[in-house]
């Protein structure tokens, strides 16, 4: 059975499109681009291509992008670059609701002497600007920021955060991973110095990311060795990944309001009939910031693990911000952060779409979704004491 | 994806006795919406002390499910006082074994019945016995010992994936550690004793520190250490590489080579750096 997947801001099927691209460069075209011979330059020419390709989609110079492995590749990179290129600049910026790849670097570089201030977020995980500002400094060497949270979908007013860091003369990141190919980015317009993002959340494989880092900025390579990406990467390339990432790009741009129009609806549909089908569910985070992909809804008095196998009975994909799935008991921290209450952390769950999805699966989830929610509610013995608290209220 | 057997799955997807007793004879509840689970267990004995019914209601993951369920299958049939003999390890057994990560939910199981068995005899709740360690999850140092004697748990990590303990912020880690070594009957610190060191005994371990913990770390920082002279309790060492023109030489300095030092040699070292 084909599976409902709605789960794309985990991962994303690759584009048919983007394997076409791929192939022949395993088997036929296999030189290595760093080559002197035809045969390794035509591969090289091959990557500038796609380099040309990811640039356009930001609205970046081609020597801007370097080819990195992942996306947490990418921001440590940029925030080691930060750091290691000022090096009088002790304090670092963030928010608490960045993904691992981001938030444990900086935990571990807070462990390591620096300052780092973590940003809160309200109730809808908007970021407490003011908040932000006021702890820049002269010794803040770097702020990151992701563009759109990959938990709720948010999206974080980067540009205007980025206008005032570097104004202040600190370095701006921003983790992009869910951003690129859903929003539009033009880097031509704004004053983010370093963007991450990552193959596979946009159609293209795992194992290939990039970081956009703006002519000029100072910058440091986090992997020494070879001569490949101009010094600043070294390593040989992921090729094939590489060529993939480059039109899964040029697809991005292509498609980016389809994702905006048919994608949004779709969303909006499966959003809007589960909470009016479903009691007590919820939505987290700034219903109107959002990328027009995701939402995360909490189900109250069920426990997301358990929502997400009865779904996986339907081979529903999707995930959950619940303890139970990730090893860790406490809920996400994203949801915490934003003052979600333990009786809906526990049971949220995210759907996040893609171009794949059709209409016909967001009514199959409408269909299934609220008698399994029902089901588990049944069985928890905290749903039979809200009733009955609620029928008291009446 | 958690690795479940099919017996859990089976459980979980066909849970066998939901509900509550309405005039139950034991009642027991434990867990909450912030810990993530929860069950109620209630059951009714017949003229013998035997148990002819058990219901459950359970929030929770799916093996907090299959886990309460096995459990009401368990104990019918049982006498009470056979039914208190059930360990959190046979609810596992009985469901072909859980992940590690989620033998909490089969303690809960236990837990609970223990609570319904309490109040069937009509014994007073029990007070929280002990101390509160782990805060986030309500856990004291009598249920850590417990879980750690009848588990043979030897990690923070085991005790986290039984009862929950030291899961959330990581701040009783040290006391959850401290519990292990007292339990296991290891020594309760593994620093020597401050006894009086000759200086040739002084400098021969600060030297040895200094290869074997200090300079292995920092050079995968791209820095380095010498040892230039050690007078009386000041230790001189200059630094190297990327840590002498980094600017938190001096943090590296105190916090760990210092640090360090004092750990494994003696107390009262103090590190300076020679430029």
């Amino acid at each position: 059975m084909k599976p409902i997947y709605m789960d794309n801001n985990a991962t994303t099927r690759v584009a048919p499109e983007v394997v076409e691209e791929m192939l022949p460069y395993f088997s036929e075209f296999y030189g290595n681009p760093s080559s002197m011979h035809t045969f390794g330059g035509q591969v090289a020419a091959k990557v500038e291509e796609a380099r040309e390709k990811l640039a356009a989609l930001l609205g970046a110079g081609p020597e801007e992008i370097i080819f990195t492995s992942c996306g947490t590749e990418s921001d440590s990179t940029a925030i080691w670059a930060a750091l290691r290129s000022n090096p009088d600049k002790r304090h670092i910026i963030t928010t608490k609701v960045e993904h691992p790849a981001v938030k444990n670097l900086a935990e571990y570089l807070g462990s390591q002497g620096y300052r780092v201030t973590f940003v809160p977020v309200d109730g809808q995980g908007n970021l407490d600007l003011d908040y932000l500002y006021d702890h820049l400094s002269d010794d803040t060497a770097i702020v990151s920021v992701m563009w759109a949270n990959n938990e709720t979908g948010v999206i974080f007013p980067v540009e205007e955060i980025a206008a005032r860091v570097t104004d202040h003369g600190a370095v701006f990141h921003t983790d992009a991973v869910q951003a690129v190919g859903k929003v539009p980015i033009n880097l031509g317009e704004n004053k983010v110095q370093m963007l991450s993002l990552s193959g596979h959340k946009l159609h293209a494989p795992k194992g290939v990311g990039a970081l956009y880092v703006r002519r000029g900025t100072k910058f440091a390579p986090f992997l020494m060795g070879g001569h490949q990406e101009r010094g600043r990467r070294a390593g040989t390339e992921n090729v094939a990944s590489i060529i993939g990432l480059g039109k899964a790009a040029e697809l991005a741009a292509a498609h980016l309001e389809e994702e905006n129009k048919r994608v949004k609806k779709l969303r909006d549909k499966l959003e809007k009939e589960l909470l009016a089908r479903i009691p007590n569910a919820m939505v987290n985070g700034n219903p109107e910031k959002r990328l027009p992909n995701t939402t995360s809804i909490a189900f109250e008095f069920v426990e997301g693990e358990a929502i997400l196998l009865l779904m996986n009975e339907f081979n529903i994909c999707a995930s959950s911000g619940s303890a139970c799935t990730s090893g860790s008991l406490e809920p996400s921290h994203v949801l915490r952060a934003m003052g979600v209450p333990f009786t809906a952390a526990h049971g949220s769950i995210r759907f996040s779409l893609s171009i794949y999805n059709s209409e016909e699966e967001v009514d199959l989830v409408i269909e299934k979704l609220p008698p399994i929610i029902e089901r588990l509610r049944k069985l928890s013995p905290f749903w039979a004491e809200h009733r009955k608290k609620a029928s008291c209220a009446c | 994806m958690w690795e479940y057997t099919d017996k859990v799955k089976e459980h979980f997807l066909n849970p066998r006795n939901v509900g509550e007793i309405e005039d139950a004879d034991g009642v027991g509840e434990v867990g909450s919406l912030a810990c993530g689970d929860a069950l109620k267990l209630t059951f009714k004995v017949d003229e013998n002390e035997r148990i002819v019914d058990a219901k459950f209601k359970t929030f929770g993951c799916a093996s907090a499910i299959a886990s309460s369920s096995a459990l009401t299958e368990m104990i019918i049939g049982k006498t009470v006082d056979e039914a208190a003999k059930i360990t959190n390890e046979q609810i596992a057994e009985y469901l072909g074994g859980l992940p590690k990560e989620k033998m909490h939910c089969s303690v809960m199981g236990r837990d609970a019945l223990e609570k319904a068995i309490a109040h069937y005899r009509g014994q007073p709740e029990k007070k929280i016995e002990g101390e509160i360690v782990c805060e986030c999850f309500g856990v004291t140092d009598v249920q850590i010992r417990r879980a750690v004697n009848e588990n043979k748990l030897a990690s923070i990590e085991e005790v986290t994936n039984y009862i929950k303990a030291g899961g959330g912020c990581g701040n009783c880690h040290e006391k959850i550690q401290a519990i292990i070594d007292a339990e296991l009957g290891r020594p309760a610190e593994k620093k020597p004793k401050p006894k009086r060191l000759t200086n040739i005994e002084k400098i021969r371990l600060v030297q040895e520190t200094l290869e074997r913990e200090i300079r292995p770390q920092l050079l995968q920082d791209g820095g380095n250490i010498e040892l230039v002279d050690v007078d009386g309790d000041t230790v001189l060492v200059k630094l190297q590489g990327s840590c002498a023109s980094c600017q938190m030489s001096q943090v590296t300095l105190k916090d760990y080579v210092e640090a360090k030092l004092k750990e494994l040699v003696t107390d009262s070292l103090v590190v300076e750096e020679v430029r």
